[in-house]
């Protein structure tokens, strides 16, 4: 069941096109049923979840394998299938409202609720194998929507940048997961959670380690991969507000938090871990600090609260993970609503750019008041569920030693310039006096407003009279599902003064200085980082610049275009294959015995020697394809001789259709009727003709002589009538018991006929072009031999 | 290559050589023959129809892409392993039908068979292609 509920979003990017054309931007509202719909459906989940219990769902895909359609939901996937589809509800009606009359609405729309679907898939798949599959079509589903535009360079360059950067760090991950599946002896995460002691303490625990670490600090811009993200917001709002914001990147921290059990708490993951996320959350919100488009600043601050993130899990215990799961809530919650703010900005007022914008609040009060609440719980304060969650990090790491008060002082340092960030974003645009925006500004329409009104009223909602509900049905369920063991959670909004409070109260006083220095602050980290001059960003162009020269090298060394030097290599290589284990290992086939032979079939030899002494000697090229022909014709004959008809008969087919198309591609090139070639290169090629025939001889010969099993043959001529209903084994074999090898086979017929005819075209072009210039001068000339006239 | 005799006889030589080629396929299951060998005659009885005429009366008489035609085979072929999934078994597993046309006469109809054609399609589709662009006039 939970299997189709995932396929669901699919289903209905398929409608969206439709609806689109039908019924014009409206069609998000019928969209958001989709997300509505599931949540509903999702809902049904949670008593069962609140309990402790885990739902466990499987169809078989490749059960040989241990691969299957496997689904889990416990405390962490649910929490994040509500996420994914909380969100995911507004988020298609505001991309109804950001993108209304846009051509391309239909597309974007269906694009969207795939990736639904793919990160749906990705918190409750089981199966490592199918997360890896829904991991890396969120990828596909990302590069489609940061490519959106895809008219504009930028956002072409900032589409393939993140498809590389993700795409890789997936496919490292895959072999990790492959390591995973062995040593663990499973592939299902519900049975390889309780084997963590196994992987643990397995030799290659490390290597494990780095290749799942490889896909989830690429996935979740992770310094030094982070440059992706913040050039991802080329792609229009509502996928900045989603994708790179509250689900896509956070799946990076989902790994974490899901191998948790299995990977986690190990010396290696508790040094990599706060290493990795301390610097970027400093990176992160050091360069938010510096920008002036606002999209780009909150991009910064997600990249940061990623390290963030990743920090707090690296610290490990239950009560850094209860902070980094009320963390990544309220973060979800406040960052989705504070871009579609932004989008709904930059929609309405035509631009970004924080100082050119002042004093909007009365012109946009619903948005404003969108912007306050959620920046007030980005900022961490009281009443907001930022609060709280900042509480439970400042929490687990003042009860720790000198290696957790170290990091405390790089989170309040985070912590201060994030709180800068989000002042800067709620107050510069709104408050102060009015400067004119590029367009006449006004209130965004509903479908704009109450996607980011809802998520910052929830996170004021969720702290203030809800915290117990969502104590015992999301929040404590997800750390126990992180943790692996029971965790009492024991939230309020007061804990009365402590050093979480005064952390706490540091943090603002910071923030308040972040915010007025704001300027100060620009100049001296735009000093710094011109100081440096390069960045990851610089480098992902210098490594793309680098492998395409590699490529360009190899390609140049190994395509010379020369038909002859492919044919050498190829044989070449044939001949050393087929000899080489035969001179190595002295294995060279017994002389048969000289069979007797009837008239006729002695005639049939004659034919084929004489043949091939004709192809070598013949004069002009035709006469040798046509000799060949001869050849192949007297070994159809042979197998007709032997009782393999249907060979023969294939035989017969195959050397007609070759005679007749190598003589139109030899007509075709115009080549000189003979074959001039020089003694040396006659010589080279003879010797390497030779080798392989008499490779190929041997071989056969090795093979006949070699005992036979017969299982195979003896199945076949017993079942073939008898289950196959046919007599004829060979073509049983070919389209019922190896079927699946004859798909292939015609896969690779149609695809030679493809690219044949591409070749061929290609060919034609030049010629195409001389004969219209011909024409037209033909016509120009009968023109003027008219005026003449 | 276009001597009188040759266009006075090729065209009915194709239209046999084509004929032939159905018998081949369908009788392959029990007797020598199949789609593959069925196809390459028709492809040469194609082929042999471009070199004799010129190749716009073959494409008029095909009347689809050669390459289309290979496309739809293969997509026959891959249906027909789908099929098997609506019996719950897997994919491209054999199923056979013997519905009685008239009293006493069965026809067997099988996914085999529909995998077979569109093999014949393939193979009959790429080669003709490839034939018939290398004959084209540049």
């Amino acid at each position: 069941m939970i299997g189709y509920l995932v396929l669901t979003p699919f289903l209905a990017a398929l409608l969206a096109p439709v609806l689109v054309f039908l019924i014009g931007h409206r069609a998000s509202w019928i969209l958001a049923l989709v997300p509505g719909y599931l949540l509903y459906r999702f809902y049904e989940f949670v008593p069962a979840v609140a309990k402790g219990e885990t739902v466990l769902q499987s169809h078989e895909w490749m059960g040989g394998f241990g691969i299957n359609y496997s689904f889990m939901i416990d405390g962490l996937s649910l929490t994040f299938a509500f996420l994914i589809l909380g969100i995911g509800f507004f988020i298609v009606i505001y991309a109804g409202g950001y993108l209304k009359g846009h051509q391309k609405l239909g597309r974007f729309l269906a694009v969207l609720l795939a990736f639904m679907g793919s990160m749906l898939g990705l918190v409750v798949s089981d199966n490592l194998i199918t997360l890896f599959v829904f991991w890396e079509l969120t990828s596909i589903t990302s590069f489609l929507l940061i490519g959106f535009d895809n008219e504009r360079e930028a956002s072409r360059r900032a589409a393939l940048q993140a498809l590389i950067i993700t795409g890789l760090g997936g496919l490292v991950m895959l072999a990790g997961f492959a390591l995973i599946g062995l040593v663990g002896g499973t592939f299902e995460l519900s049975e390889l959670l309780s084997k963590g002691e196994v992987i643990k303490e397995h030799g290659l625990y490390s290597l494990m380690f780095w290749l799942v670490m490889a896909g989830a600090f690429t996935k979740s811009a992770q310094f030094p991969f982070h440059s992706w993200l913040p050039n991802a917001m080329e792609a229009p709002t509502p996928v900045s507000a989603y994708l790179h914001s509250a689900t896509m990147v956070k799946a990076g921290v989902f790994l974490l938090m899901r191998t948790y059990p299995m990977l986690g708490e190990t010396e290696l993951w508790e040094t990599v871990l706060p290493l990795f996320g301390g610097i970027t959350l400093l990176i992160g919100t050091v360069l938010a600090v510096r920008d002036k488009d606002m999209k780009l600043m909150l991009a910064y601050t997600t990249v940061a609260s990623l390290g963030l993130l990743v920090l707090m899990l690296g610290v490990g215990g239950a009560r850094a993970i209860e902070g980094a799961v009320l963390y990544l809530i309220a973060h979800s919650f406040f960052k989705g609503a504070l871009f579609m703010v932004v989008g709904t900005v930059d929609h309405e007022a035509g631009t970004r750019q924080i100082d050119k914008l002042s004093g909007l609040r009365s012109a946009m009060p619903i948005t404003a008041l969108a912007a306050a609440l959620a920046a007030l719980s980005m900022c961490g304060l009281p009443p907001f569920i930022g609060f709280i969650a900042k509480e439970s990090i400042y929490y687990s790491l003042t009860h720790g030693g000198l290696h957790e008060w170290t990091i405390a002082i790089v989170a309040i340092v985070g912590n201060a310039l994030m709180f800068g960030v989000a002042a800067s974003i709620a107050i510069r645009p709104f408050m102060g006096k009015w400067i004119d925006p590029p367009k006449a500004v006004h209130e965004g329409p509903v479908m704009l407003f109450l996607g980011p009104l809802v998520l910052s009223i929830t996170g004021l909602v969720t702290a203030v009279f809800a915290l117990n509900f969502m104590q015992t049905n999301f929040f404590s369920p997800m750390v126990n599902a992180v943790a692996g063991s029971e965790v009492k959670l024991d939230l309020h909004l007061w804990h009365g003064i402590n050093p979480a409070l005064i952390l706490s109260v540091i943090t603002v006083g910071l923030g308040i200085a972040v915010f007025v220095f704001t300027a100060n602050l620009k100049k001296f980290f735009d000093k710094v980082l011109n100081f440096i001059g390069w960045g990851p960003d610089k480098g992902f162009d210098q490594f793309i610049c680098c492998l395409t020269w590699f490529a360009a090298l190899i390609t140049r060394f190994l395509q010379t275009g020369q038909m002859r030097t492919y044919m050498r290599v190829t044989f070449f290589v044939t001949a050393l294959i087929l000899l080489v284990p035969m001179f190595k290992l002295n294995i060279w086939p017994k002389m048969p015995n000289f069979p007797e032979l009837r008239l006729w079939e002695i005639g049939v030899f004659v034919i084929l020697v004489v043949g091939i002494i004709q192809v070598v000697f013949a004069r002009t090229r035709l006469t040798a394809i046509i000799s060949l022909g001869i050849q192949g014709f007297s070994v159809a004959l042979i197998f007709m001789m032997f009782g393999a008809p249907d060979l023969s008969f294939t035989q017969f087919m195959v050397e007609t259709l070759s005679v007749v198309i190598i003589a139109l591609v030899l007509t075709r090139l115009k080549l000189m009727k003979q074959d001039r070639r020089s003694t040396a290169s006659l010589l080279f090629d003879g010797v390497v003709a030779l080798s392989v025939g008499v490779g190929m001889g041997t071989l056969l010969m090795n093979i006949t002589q070699a005992p036979i099993d017969l299982r195979l043959s003896e199945f076949f001529s017993t079942y073939s009538a008898a289950i196959a209903h046919g007599r004829n084994i060979v073509n049983v074999i070919l389209v019922d018991f190896r079927a699946i090898d004859t798909l292939g086979e015609i896969t690779v017929v149609l695809i030679t006929g493809v690219s044949a005819l591409a070749l061929i075209r290609v060919k034609a072009v030049p010629d195409r072009k001389t004969k219209t210039s011909q024409a037209s001068s033909k016509i120009a000339g009968s023109e003027a031999l008219k005026e003449t006239s | 290559m276009n001597t009188l005799i040759l266009r006075t006889i090729v065209p009915l030589l194709t239209g046999l050589m084509v004929i032939y080629s159905i018998v081949v396929l369908l009788a392959g299951h029990n007797e020598p023959g199949g789609g593959f060998i069925g196809g390459l005659i028709a492809a040469s009885a194609f082929a042999l129809y471009g070199i004799a005429c010129g190749v716009a009366p073959v494409r008029r008489a095909l009347y689809f892409h050669p390459i289309s035609i290979a496309a739809f085979g293969m997509l026959l072929s891959a249906l027909s392993g789908v099929i098997s999934y609506y019996k719950g078994v897997p994919f491209l597993t054999g199923l056979w039908w013997f519905p009685e046309i008239a009293k006493g006469v069965e026809v067997p109809l099988s996914t085999p068979l529909m995998f077979d054609i569109g093999v014949w399609l393939v193979v009959v589709g790429s080669l003709v292609t490839i034939a018939l662009a290398l004959e084209e006039k540049e």
